[in-house]
């Protein structure tokens, strides 16, 4: 094989290449367990069960977005009983206040960039949250 | 080619007829214009403004800042971008059919304010090809900002110059930030949406609030003892371009 | 697929040609970026003047699209086997002007991205929706007419016999796009200069003197420049065609102005009186105008005498200038004028910034591109059966 030497060169960097997200991410101190989301230390129940609001969170905002601006429906009242008002600022940024520590991590770790906070305005980190 | 040239003028002008017939029948079927249109049920928004009232207070741009700072209407420095909901422009400019030459030296040059009317066949709504601007049952002449995709046709086709759009991101303009209302994005068109978020809890639009003369009279026209209605019995209001058959919601007392 | 393998043989000329084209279209893509990233702040538009130069060459491309008719009509209703050769090439022109009108349309959004919101909330009372069905027909029409035809020109048989009906359909559809374009400004209560009934009439008599003028000159240049040759009937025949257009174009404009200036509305005047004259001190379109005007006499006086139409080098020129006259006048000065002055009486004026013309450019090179990719895998399959 008179080409071994470029041959084995470049299976090497292929290897290197190919197991890059392995030893990329031991060294970034990232694992593959996912992100961790700082919950609210206060309230413990959201407007709709943990389950539903991990997988459809976006589904049920983008309803109150419609419901509040096109329909006038502002009012929800959630499956225990409470009552809230349907409001991405209003309701759910007064518990989950640190949208760095809660909305991003999550986000950032998918990829995602919702266009949400090109206009809705997300209230300051608070003091001392290190973010 | 057996289609004789005949068969196919023929064949065309029927099909024209039946694909057109209906509309035309519908536009004859509109209300002849001058006659009122027949009271809505629920409410009907509508505003009076007293310009002497306004000008007795000289500079005051209450009404302005209380509004633009609610809603985070930056503050655009290049003119031809700038985004106002609700703004002075002189008398001449606001009622251009009213020009005479020998205008009243109390209204000549004076500044007016106008904002979006809300009109009763708003030509905006009309022509919005998402519905990101529709009419609501109360009258206001709403937008959906999520849904807007910035064609700017509603700007073409309102004859009032009322809306405004966002040549830039307003964010880097805005000096003070109301957390309680979100900002606009680059790439829509806004307008007064006659504080829609404020009357869902009861609440007064800012600029009426405002306003240390009372110059902005706001109320429900279905209501006959709101004190718009008593204001539009007792006093001789105007509103802008009439002929257009537009039908405004603000009228103007003069 | 498509025989696009037909367009990736060339001479040096072709590719020079081709690559010009490419540089000018990368560089609207830059400065599209530019503008999806900043904001249409990027252009010369403003609060008054809200629609420009992307929306003018939208409403003046839809008119030579909808020219394609001016050769089907004649061929498929009234058998003019003059114009057989050459409905390829107004078919191919169509599909590349409606592209670029719904281009122009895009690069014009605020929210590009949202687009399709135009689909998924279908909006009947509005034109706009109507307009981008309507085009998107058309396009798609266009695109299978040519497929079929040339497909069965390229096997040496007849066209299926079901293609005729759509032929046909595209025929009142061409008449349909730009009516409704047309129907986009002349139903705006506030927009004195665009609401009159003669738009549509107006629209589709100029569309109809630059859409085949256009393609005369497509004509001369195949002639010129491969070994294609329409042959000088449909040539002379297109030339006429043009000459009545723009007889009805240059009479429809005298009617407005005469209803403008004899009723002297000041609504109605000030429109005109910014084009030609100036308003309140600013004329940055006086000289467009009154260039446009000179133009659309001369090219009558060309058009209108015989031996000068028939004369081919001086009617290329005549035709030149025909489509110079009708971009300007519909390109640049229906929209502007009917923003100036605005609703509230202002007077602003409006100037095309840098990224807006390259973009503007580029989605004419890519037309232009279009236009060449379609036009060499239409010579190269009539080369081809000539051949066998």
């Amino acid at each position: 094989m008179r080409d071994r030497h470029a041959i084995f060169a470049a299976v090497i960097v292929f290897f290197v290449v190919v197991t890059s997200p392995i030893w990329y991410a031991r060294a970034a101190g990232t694992t593959a367990r996912g992100p961790e989301a700082k919950l609210p230390e206060t309230e413990k129940t959201c407007v709709m069960p943990v389950e539903y609001m991990r997988a459809s969170h976006m589904e049920l905002l983008l309803t109150w977005r419609d419901d509040v601006v096109r329909r006038q429906n502002r009012s929800f009242v959630s499956p225990d009983g409470k009552a809230y008002a349907k409001s991405l600022t209003g309701t759910c940024l007064r518990c989950h206040s640190n949208k760095a520590e809660f909305c991003d991590r999550c986000h950032t770790y998918a990829g995602v960039t919702p266009y949400c906070w090109d206009c809705h305005v997300a209230p300051a980190s608070p003091k001392g949250s290190g973010t | 080619m057996s289609v004789s040239r005949r068969l196919f003028l023929g064949t065309a002008g029927l099909s024209a007829l039946g694909l057109t017939g209906k509309t035309a029948l519908d536009a004859f079927a509109l209300q002849p214009p001058h006659e009122p249109a027949p009271a809505p049920a629920g409410t009907r928004w509508a505003m009076v403004i007293d310009p002497r009232k306004c000008l007795e207070e000289g500079d005051c741009t209450k009404c302005l800042e209380a509004c633009h700072r609610t809603h985070n209407v930056p503050a655009i420095v290049d003119q031809s971008h700038e985004v106002k909901w609700l703004w002075k422009a002189p008398f001449e400019r606001a009622f251009p059919s009213l020009q005479t030459d020998y205008p009243p030296d109390a209204l000549q040059g004076q500044p007016i304010l106008v904002l979006c009317n809300h009109c009763d066949s708003p030509p905006c709504v009309r022509v919005c090809p998402t519905q990101a601007t529709w009419k609501r049952d109360d009258g206001i002449v709403m937008m959906d900002w999520h849904r807007c995709i910035g064609c700017r046709y509603c700007m073409a086709a309102c004859p009032y110059g009322s809306r405004s759009f966002n040549w830039t991101d307003p964010r880097p303009s805005l000096a003070t930030t109301n957390p309680d209302f979100p900002t606009r994005s680059k790439g829509v068109v806004e307008k007064c949406t006659l504080c829609e978020e404020r009357l869902a809890k009861g609440e007064a639009p800012a600029c009426v609030v405002a306003c240390p003369a009372k110059a902005m009279v706001f109320g429900d026209l279905t209501d006959p003892a709101s004190e718009v209605r008593s204001l539009l019995r007792s006093r001789f209001t105007i509103r802008r371009k009439p002929e257009l058959g537009t039908r405004p919601a603000i009228y103007y007392i003069v | 697929m498509f025989m696009f393998e037909k367009a990736v043989v060339g001479g040096r000329r072709y590719w020079t040609w081709v690559g010009g084209l490419l540089v000018v279209m990368g560089l609207a893509m830059l400065a599209y970026l530019r503008q999806l990233d900043v904001g249409l702040g990027v252009t010369g538009l403003s609060r008054d003047v809200t629609w420009g130069l992307y929306i003018a060459q939208f409403t003046f491309l839809v008119g030579v699209a909808a020219s394609a008719v001016m050769v089907v009509l004649p061929y498929y209703l009234h058998d003019f086997k003059a114009f057989g050769r050459i409905t390829i090439l107004g078919e191919f022109l169509a599909i590349s002007a409606v592209t670029m009108c719904m281009l122009f349309i895009f690069v014009d959004m605020g929210q590009p991205m949202r687009v399709l919101n135009v689909l998924l909330y279908p909006t009947p009372h509005s034109m706009m929706f109507w307009d981008m069905a309507s085009l998107g027909g058309y396009l798609a029409l266009n695109a299978v007419i040519a497929l079929v035809t040339l497909s069965a020109e390229r096997k040496q048989v007849a066209p299926p016999r079901w293609i005729k009906p759509v032929i046909i359909l595209s025929i009142p559809w061409a008449v349909s796009i730009h009516t409704v374009t047309a129907f986009l400004y002349n139903g705006l209560p506030g927009r004195s200069f665009w609401l009159t009934a003669i738009l549509a009439p107006r629209f589709l008599a100029s569309a109809f003197a630059a859409g085949p003028a256009l393609l005369i000159l497509l004509c001369l240049v195949l002639r010129r420049l491969t070994s294609f040759d329409a042959g000088r009937e449909p040539v002379r025949k297109l030339a006429v065609i043009v000459t009545y257009a723009m007889l009805l174009n240059v009479f429809f404009i005298l009617l407005e102005l005469f209803t403008a200036l004899y009723s002297q509305i000041p609504e109605h005047v000030e429109h005109f009186q910014y084009l030609y004259l100036g308003l309140h001190g600013q004329a940055t379109l006086a000289p467009w105008m009154w260039t446009s005007s000179v133009l659309a006499v001369a090219s009558l006086v060309l058009l209108l005498v015989p031996s000068l139409r028939r004369r081919e080098p001086v009617l290329a020129v005549t035709c030149g200038m025909v489509f110079a006259s009708l971009w300007i006048d519909k390109g640049l000065g229906l929209i502007v004028g009917g923003f100036v002055p605005s609703p509230l009486g202002a007077v602003t004026s409006y100037t095309p910034s840098l990224p807006e013309v390259l973009i503007v450019l580029g989605i004419w090179a890519l037309g232009f591109l279009m236009v060449t990719v379609f036009y060499k895998i239409a010579l190269s399959v009539r080369e081809e059966v000539a051949a066998s």
